[in-house]
């Protein structure tokens, strides 16, 4: 497959740590607007696979290619995040004091050099963006509370929320539902699909409920490489899939 | 006499991990605990050791309740825990290693047991070698002697064939079903191998979401209905 017209290519993508292989030959290709839940026993490399592509890791051998052109294991961390990569790791991580609003308002994509900074006043696009992810979010009545008194569901969707400021082409998703309720739970998985297709965004998740509602296209790692994808039905019924899930 | 988890609830952070888990494990029996990764099996461990504070519920122990205990007196009352990645010390020689487990008692009992030794020979040859120096499957293997040390009465084990070579993945189960046949500890299994743990298993408890989703003694169980929760 040819990486043009793509979001993000990873082809033959290896790491090793210490004579251990993080990742081996992995290749993915994503395409602009689509959702894809990541899933694989543990050790299968899916936290590193997203080191790579946000430039925490950088990959001994392979391509991984950004909008087709751009090559993220030149760039640094924080030009990566610039092109429009955001990452969600699995511990909520807001501005707790402050509220839910503020910590948006402190997420938007702006510039950030010290003068403008400093001088900087919302503007009425700035104030209709952030109504919008209230909105998404569900968070529209909690503007005004602490970040620090949400519920854990509703610390992750504003953290979600806060990577939607940024206004990115690809969000990475890590265990996002872990610790949740049922019914967070659900009202995350609508959460995330009403953002597909806007952006795209991987989500890797082990709670399966939650995969299946999704309703996306899984990718199952092992061993640093991908072992299947499909549907999640297709998936499951594959017997490589199986004996990898039983330790075998 | 056996550990009796009840109605417990842990939490990180807001985050809950265990919801309302209750099971037991008895001695002379391997209880199997299964599930996904993320279901809450190793914080149900490490709440039963004492690593980590729950948030409700209680936990028996020999007829006591060792909810609020410190981690060192459940090791005096002979709790062991072999964590998942071993967490020998890398410095330290086989034979300091297996001296740490000195510490929970009392100055008469303090001798390394000869089935350490019976069950691991490599141990044996292997005594002044520094921990860290040791391949993956031996240094699993000096964790578990090193929980013998203490003379448990519940063996906790986390992932003990995780990344290990199929010949020590044998070892490691003649090991645990010696112990089992002994008679005179529990022993609490956590396990990703799923032929591994069905056939050490003389109980079952199934986790998904931080919750029991099944338990009881392998006869009254379908192994399909417990491979339903592992597989995707």
């Amino acid at each position: 497959m040819s990486a043009e017209s793509t979001l993000l290519y990873l082809d033959g993508v290896s790491v090793s740590f210490d004579g251990f292989k993080a990742l081996n030959g992995l290749s993915l290709v994503m395409m602009p607007g689509e959702m894809r839940a990541i899933i694989g026993p543990n050790g299968a490399g899916k936290t590193t696979m997203m080191d790579v592509i946000t430039g925490k890791t950088r990959p001994d051998t392979g391509t991984i290619l950004f909008e087709g052109d751009t090559d993220l294991t030149r760039l640094r961390e924080a030009a990566i995040a610039n092109l429009g990569i955001g990452r969600k790791f699995q511990r909520p991580t807001v501005f707790e004091p402050h509220t839910v609003w503020d910590n948006l308002e402190l997420a938007l994509k702006a510039p950030r050099r010290p003068l403008k900074t400093l001088t900087y006043a919302i503007s009425r696009d700035d104030r209709a963006r952030i109504e919008e992810i209230l909105d998404i979010t569900r968070l529209s009545a909690l503007r005004s509370r602490q970040a620090g008194s949400l519920s854990h569901g509703q610390k992750q969707w504003l953290e979600i929320g806060m990577l939607l400021a940024q206004d990115p082409k690809l969000l990475l998703v890590d265990e996002p539902v872990a610790g949740m309720t049922d019914a967070e739970t659900e009202q995350t998985a609508e959460l995330l699909c009403s953002i597909a297709g806007k952006h795209s965004v991987i989500v890797v998740e082990h709670d399966m409920s939650f995969v299946r509602a999704l309703g996306v296209k899984v990718t199952v790692l092992a061993e640093g490489s991908v072992l299947a994808e499909g549907s999640l039905d297709a998936v499951s019924a594959n017997q490589q899939v199986i004996d990898t899930y039983l330790g075998r | 006499m056996m550990l009796d988890v009840r109605s417990l609830d842990l939490h990180y952070g807001a985050a809950q991990a265990l919801r309302s888990v209750s099971m037991k494990a008895e001695i002379g029996k391997v209880t199997c605990l299964v599930g996904r990764n993320g279901v809450g099996k190793s914080s149900l461990l490490r709440a039963i050791v004492g690593l980590k504070p729950v948030s409700g519920g209680s936990i028996g122990w020999d007829g006591a309740d060792v909810t609020k205990m410190a981690p060192a007196d459940r090791a005096r009352r002979g709790i062991a825990y072999v964590p998942q990645g071993r967490e020998i010390f890398p410095l330290l020689t086989v034979r300091e290693n297996l001296l740490t487990g000195y510490a929970p008692l009392p100055r008469a009992q303090r001798s390394i047991p000869d089935e350490v030794f019976e069950l691991f020979p490599v141990l044996k040859s292997m005594l002044e070698r520094r921990g860290g120096d040791l391949s993956g499957g031996q240094q699993q293997q000096l964790a578990i002697g090193r929980a013998l040390v203490t003379r448990p009465r519940l063996l906790v084990l986390d992932e003990p064939t995780e990344g290990i070579q199929p010949s020590i993945i044998k070892d490691i189960g003649r090991a645990i079903s010696y112990l089992r046949d002994k008679g005179t500890m529990a022993i609490l299994l956590v396990e990703q191998y799923f032929d591994f743990a069905r056939d050490l298993a003389d109980d079952w408890v199934v986790m998904e979401r931080g919750e029991v989703m099944l338990s009881g003694p392998r006869s009254g169980l379908d192994e399909r209905e417990v491979r339903k929760y592992l597989t995707v």
